[in-house]
């Protein structure tokens, strides 16, 4: 089974500033981590891996410095890692993002599964998964939560949904986003580390993947992000409330009431 | 990428609202939807269009005008029983391509999110996900959406002049329904747009929903979270009752899922979910980053701690100071009978 793994680097803290200038947001100084949800759908390719043979590829879009989070997956397991990096691929939003990833998963060749994770924590959007599934017009299948059983040429999962869960059985190729539930990721060993700082990781730009340069970056960009602002901030005044168990329960009750919330 | 001249973006008219469906009813949030379309249709001079997809949901789409739909399409088929992303976006395209509204809008649900995004990519137009304000332009039909990123530590503003139509997913309890009118008609449009064999579906093998009594999470007006401080299973289920008696839903921080005291669907923060609820009481939760970041812009923050100087007390707009297992159940007494 060949399976792509979608890696997005992302700021660590969540408190980015912008710059007035530029109305950009300041990364630079902020540690740049894997995405977190990115962390399980890494676990669960490779997991796949291990029970069906294959491959694990870890693929990322992003300047330069993301190469780190592929030395980081191959760390935790991915057999190689692709860096999509060119300045053509700056300022994409989630159409470009995901038209880009789709046409190195096209290189790529034959693959039968593209794992991502649920959202990136900065752009928040969760739609580089589906988008990705649209532009290959695979099926897909978000929010998973287990996979159930797969072959060559099914995959059966279960998704998360806001009422319970289902569980879905859709043909290969196809895509899905993954959220926290379904695995805890491994430790990568300090061996698995080394290796990762030596392994070779080729760097593909707009031409090597066969891309129509209209179709990347702002240009293939619908959306503009024509303003940022910090949004308005919480009030501070706490109201304290302090004594005996009863006396906070019925301060409690009071305030809320005022406000009629009970 | 192809971007339209100002003849072909005159094409595009209305405001379109894709309903939530799901158990073969069309679900509040699209009531929502609806009323945020109404004002932009207004500024615009246009109409309000609501697309119900679904199996069975013919009679459920009649009560849509009552909100302020002025017409409605009906897709209503077998096959779209359950969540179909790849038949309902082909159907979708198709429905946009023949009527070309200016404005779609979709809730920012588990379903909604993974069908829009398929959707704007193959009709090629925008996407601003989890709005959170929607104004139009009323001369040109720009729509300027503004939406939270970074976890709610910026605000941006976005958008697609140069493509339509505009799309843009809204999370539940963001908008306000209006009050329905009972008596507003409108017109239903019937539409057999799905192809009979070229269409795969998925198969649904198993649909399960919680049996759990408590609301979810995204349609809640009132969360009870707990942490590690609920100490067990056992003080999830008090917060159950507490949960029950307020009509609220049952949040937890990842510490206490991860403890395995409470399912992950509960988890609330930046690897669970957003939550913006008019109240929110946080019981032995200390406010770490990670949670803030997935309930700091619920109206009311509550805070029960015995350390009255975590983040979360900071945070909160009621900060509690004590044991929570003897104030919890004092509360209980407090409030109102039902
Ligand atoms: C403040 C702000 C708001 C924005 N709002 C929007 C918006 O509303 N609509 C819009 O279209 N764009 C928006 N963008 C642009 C968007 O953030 C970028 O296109 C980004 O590259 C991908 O979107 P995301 O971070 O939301 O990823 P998500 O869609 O949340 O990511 C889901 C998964 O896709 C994969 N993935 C995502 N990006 C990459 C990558 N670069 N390389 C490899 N895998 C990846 C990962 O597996 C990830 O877990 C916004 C950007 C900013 C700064
Ligand atoms: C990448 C990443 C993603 C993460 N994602 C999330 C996420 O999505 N959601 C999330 O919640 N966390 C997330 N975390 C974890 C987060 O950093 C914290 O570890 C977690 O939120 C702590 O949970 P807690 O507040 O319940 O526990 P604690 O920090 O241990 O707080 C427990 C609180 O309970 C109080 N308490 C104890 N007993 C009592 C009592 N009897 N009466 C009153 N108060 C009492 C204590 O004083 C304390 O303040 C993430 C972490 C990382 C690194």
């Amino acid at each position: 089974m060949k399976i792509v793994v979608c890696i997005k680097q992302v700021p660590a803290t969540n408190d980015a500033k912008i710059d007035p200038e530029t109305k950009r947001i300041i990364r630079e100084g902020l540690k740049a981590i894997m995405n977190p949800f990115d962390t399980y759908a890494l676990e669960e390719g490779v997991r796949l891996r291990e029970k069906l043979g294959g491959e694990v590829i870890a693929l990322t879009m992003g300047p330069p410095k993301a190469e780190a989070v592929l030395r980081e997956a191959l760390a935790a397991g991915a057999d190689r890692g692709i860096l999509l990096s060119d300045r053509a691929f700056g300022g994409s939003d989630t159409w470009a993002t995901s038209y880009a990833l789709a046409k190195a998963i096209e290189k790529i060749g034959d693959v039968d599964l593209v794992i991502c994770g649920k959202q990136a924590i900065d752009g928040d959007t969760a739609q580089v998964g589906p988008g990705i599934s649209a532009h290959l017009n695979w099926m897909q299948a978000a929010s998973v939560m287990a996979v159930e059983q797969v072959d060559e040429s099914c995959i059966t999962v279960k998704r998360m949904h806001e009422e319970g869960h289902d569980i879905c059985k859709m043909q290969l190729p196809a895509v899905l986003t993954v959220v926290k539930d379904i695995n805890t990721p491994r430790i990568p060993s300090l061996k698995g580390r080394l290796a990762a700082q030596k392994a070779q990781i080729p760097v593909w730009k707009p031409e090597d993947i066969g891309a129509d340069p209209d179709k990347l970056g702002l240009n293939g960009s619908p959306t503009r992000v024509v303003k940022t602002q910090p949004p308005d901030p919480r009030q501070t005044d706490t109201i304290r409330i302090e004594g005996t168990a009863q006396e906070c329960a019925r301060a409690l009750v009071r305030e809320l009431r005022l406000r009629s919330l009970v | 990428m192809l971007t339209l001249t100002d003849i072909e973006r005159k094409e595009y008219s209305n405001i379109w609202v894709v309903a939530e469906v799901s158990s073969g009813a069309v679900q509040p949030v699209t009531h929502e939807l609806i009323g945020a379309a109404r004002e932009l249709a207004d500024a615009r001079k246009s109409e309000v269009w609501t697309v119900a997809m679904g199996s069975d949901i013919s009679s459920d789409a009649k009560s849509l005008f009552a909100y302020g739909a002025d017409k409605v399409i009906v897709v209503d088929d077998a096959r779209l029983d359950g969540i179909q992303d790849e038949v309902e976006a082909k159907a979708l395209v198709r429905l946009i391509n023949k009527y070309k509204p200016e404005v779609v809008l979709c809730a920012a649900t588990v379903k909604g999110r993974a069908l829009i995004p398929r959707v704007a990519v193959m009709a090629n137009c925008g996407l601003t996900a989890d709005c959170t304000g929607l104004s139009i332009d009323p001369e040109n039909g720009d729509l300027l959406q503004t939406r939270p990123a970074f976890g709610g530590n910026i605000l941006a503003t976005i958008r697609c002049s140069n493509h339509r139509p505009q799309m843009a997913t809204v999370r539940p309890r963001v908008m306000k329904a209006p009050e329905p009118d009972r008596g507003r008609q409108g017109e239903i449009i019937s539409e057999c747009i799905l192809d009979t064999d070229a269409d795969k579906v998925k198969k649904i093998i198993e649909i399960f929903h919680s049996s759990e009594a408590t609301l979810n999470l995204s349609d809640a007006r009132i969360i009870i979270a707990g942490g590690r401080g609920m100490k067990g299973p056992e003080g999830f289920e008090l917060l159950k009752k507490f949960a029950s008696r307020v009509g609220g839903a049952v949040g937890a921080s990842r510490a206490a899922v991860d403890a395995g005291w409470i399912p992950y669907t509960h988890q609330i923060g930046q690897t669970g979910q957003t939550v913006q609820t008019t109240l929110y009481i946080a019981c032995g939760i200390s406010g770490q980053i990670q949670h803030l970041v997935g309930m700091q812009s619920c109206d009311v923050i509550v805070a029960i701690d015995k350390v009255p100087d975590t983040p979360m007390m900071q945070m909160a707009d009621i900060a509690i100071v004590g044991d929570l297992f003897e104030i919890v159940p004092e509360i209980l007494n407090e409030l109102p009978k039902l």
